[in-house]
């Protein structure tokens, strides 16, 4: 943990309970977890565990009904104000009527950017998820993958320091996913943002973490915290190496266990 | 029989061509002419009536040949569309007269043009000029027909002017009327139609506005609103009338008041018509009121606008025009409706029908063509 820096995310018995026409769904409960600057921290579980509830209790979209978090020391809906996050939803949400470069423009707009700024930002982060060349295309004459990738680098020219991303590599192949995975990587390391990342996959989380973040459902919780002991470089075959292995394999027995938990 | 391959309707054109032909007379005056031989009676279809069956009889046969599709669809055409101008022509003077045969080749010559149009909509050419051409002649047929049948059957039977004029008539009205038409145009959709749309449709947008940022409007409001916008509001026009006088103001108070509920109720489902993960998004970038509506909501509404736009386009035309009943200077396309149908001036009444029907289409037409450069983005559009 880095107990040096401030906490970016400071959460204490968290809980949040939807109340649906079934009755209530306890979506989080009792979760503590403190998430300091620079870490790089994935949330790994079951469908359903909450993941995303998590991300959107700390981006103010959902209001915790029990517990307290606290975003960069301050509340959700401060830090949300003062723009202290980027967020990259579960689907791209890209707006059909802009093109792709509109799109990334959306947020620089509303922060109020020069055009100048607006253009350099949207020419290097197209770059950087390999959109280049399709600046001027609509969103639904891309691939979904593309889209997705268009949806980060709308996140990534809003430059905040905590980004929040939802299973951003969910809908891209394998190729793709790698090369995404990389700049990611090559990003946080010079920019020092935070990052919380949601997956379903095992060696992602493990070849990008600090710390891992395991959760079970029903109700949701966090089951397991695994710190990560790879080094801040790392290239994509240290996913060969016995230490990354053995990382992974902690997490898997942590999945299990949550799993077990239900039956 | 390898070279020939039967079409329906060519068939059944063969077929009433043959029983046109064994029936003889095609109109009274020559029954009456065969009758008695050696009284000279004028009578239609002297020298054409072979003419006629003979270019349905050709038509119908070269269809069925096998030959290339557009040769089939360029005979049929001609075929067809030659007999129906011979058939009409030939009448003129004997309205009224037309017998069983008469409208037996009608019915052929409809039926080949029918095979034209169905061989036509079957191709598929590969340049885009020629598809355009295609889109325009299809429906350019189609309506030709209506109007065909219209001539013939009210000249052939004879039916009462006042019933039912022939387009022939109408167009003769039209063309001699023009500074009539022309001023009552001007007076009813320059004046009241247009001011009333421009108007109704702001006040109902601006509404749906301010409804969308005051929640007890939007609850008093709304249903109110969806009420009314079922009701004939049509109702009102002779109050309007009483309230601001007899010229086009009175108008374009009905049309505001028609136009202006549809706008509101459209408006305000197009304001809440946004994704909740797009409305999200505009909340982590602490968008507010305004930016959200202007980038993410207002566009997303679009198709609901222009929906709305098109109803009123059709509501805006009606109003104007029944609202005139109830008092008018002398003058507008409701005035002269009304009066026109007094004086037994049937053709003047069909005369200012055509022209509503074509002002309604150019109307709604524009309001379309500016929906798709719009709402370009929306799969509706997109997908066409
Ligand atoms: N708005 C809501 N209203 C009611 N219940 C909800 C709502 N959002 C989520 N839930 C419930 O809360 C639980 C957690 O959902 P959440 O979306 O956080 O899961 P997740 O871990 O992100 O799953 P996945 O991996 O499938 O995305 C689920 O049982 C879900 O049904
Ligand atoms: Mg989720």
């Amino acid at each position: 943990m880095s107990g040096q820096s401030p906490a970016v995310v400071s959460a204490s018995k968290l809980g949040l309970t939807f109340q649906t026409n079934d009755g209530p769904v306890q979506a989080l409960s009792n979760v503590d977890l403190t998430i300091g600057k620079g870490e790089f921290v994935s949330f790994i579980g079951p469908s359903g565990c909450g993941k995303t509830t998590l991300l959107r209790v700390i981006a103010d979209l959902e209001k915790p009904t029990s517990g307290t978090i606290l975003v960069n020391g301050i509340s959700p809906e401060q830090a949300r104000e003062k723009r202290a996050y980027g967020y990259v939803f579960q689907a791209a949400a890209l707006f059909p009527w802009r093109t792709i470069e509109r799109n990334v423009a959306l947020p620089l707009e509303i922060i109020g950017l020069s055009q100048a700024e607006q253009a350099e930002r949207i020419k290097r982060t197209l770059e950087l998820v390999n959109l280049s060349g399709f600046e001027k295309k609509y969103p639904w004459q891309l691939s979904g993958g593309m889209q997705q990738r268009a949806s980060i680098a709308r996140a990534l020219a809003f430059d905040a320091d905590l980004l929040l991303m939802d299973e951003p590599f969910g809908a891209l192949d394998e190729i793709v996913r790698d090369h995404l995975n990389e700049q990611l990587l090559d990003l946080w390391d010079r920019t020092n943002k935070t990052i919380c990342f949601v997956t379903h996959s095992i060696p992602e989380a493990v070849y990008l973490s600090t710390r891992i973040v395991v959760m079970s459902p029903r109700p949701g919780r966090v089951t397991d915290i695994i710190e990560s002991t790879l080094p801040r470089k790392r290239p994509l075959d240290i996913r060969e190496t016995p230490e990354f292995l053995a990382i992974a394999a902690r997490v898997r027995d942590g999945l299990r266990a949550g799993h077990s938990y239900e039956d | 029989m390898t070279w020939l391959k039967p079409s329906l309707q060519a068939v059944l054109a063969l077929l009433l061509c043959l029983i046109a032909f064994a029936l003889g007379a095609m109109s009274k005056p020559e029954a009456a002419a065969l009758a008695q031989p050696t009284a000279t009676i004028a009578y239609p279809y002297m020298g054409a009536k072979g003419l006629i069956i003979g270019l349905l009889l050709i038509a119908a046969l070269v269809s069925m040949a096998k030959l290339t599709s557009i040769v089939e669809a360029i005979m049929l055409f001609v075929g067809a569309h030659a007999a129906a101008w011979l058939l009409i022509k030939g009448i003129a003077g004997f309205e009224g007269t037309a017998l069983a045969p008469y409208f037996l080749l009608l019915a052929a010559a409809w039926l080949l043009a029918w095979r034209c149009v169905a061989l036509l909509s079957a191709l598929r050419p590969s340049q885009s000029v020629a598809r355009n051409a295609l889109r325009l002649v299809i429906p350019a047929i189609f309506g030709a027909w209506i109007l065909i049948i219209w001539e013939a059957v009210t000249r052939g039977a004879g039916i009462p002017f006042i019933l039912l004029p022939p387009p022939s008539a109408i167009g003769a009205r039209i063309a001699n009327s023009l500074p009539i038409l022309g001023s009552d145009v001007r007076q009813t959709i320059f004046k009241a139609v247009l001011v009333g749309y421009v108007v109704g449709n702001l006040a109902g947008f601006i509404v749906a506005i301010l409804a969308d940022r005051v929640p007890f409007l939007r609850r008093g409001l709304l249903p109110i609103g969806n009420m009314v916008s079922a009701l004939p509001i049509i109702g009102v026009a002779p109050i309007m009338v009483m309230w601001f006088g007899f010229d086009w103001p009175s108008k374009a108070a009905v049309v505001i008041i028609m136009t202006f509920f549809p706008m509101l109720v459209n408006t305000v489902a197009g304001l809440a018509a946004s994704g909740h993960m797009e409305r999200d998004l505009m909340r982590t970038y602490a968008s507010g009121y305004w930016p959200t509506l202007l980038k993410l909501r207002l566009p997303a509404a679009m198709p609901f606008i222009f929906n709305a736009l098109k109803i009123n386009s059709t509501l805006a035309l009606i109003g104007a025009i029944v609202a005139e009943f109830f008092g008018t200077p002398v003058v507008g396309m409701g005035f002269r409706i009304s009066t026109e149908v007094g004086r037994m001036n049937i053709d003047m009444v069909w005369a200012e029908i055509a022209v509503a029907a074509l002002a309604g289409s150019v109307f709604y037409g524009v309001v379309a063509l500016v929906e798709r450069a719009v709402t370009f983005w929306h799969p509706s559009v997109r997908g066409g």
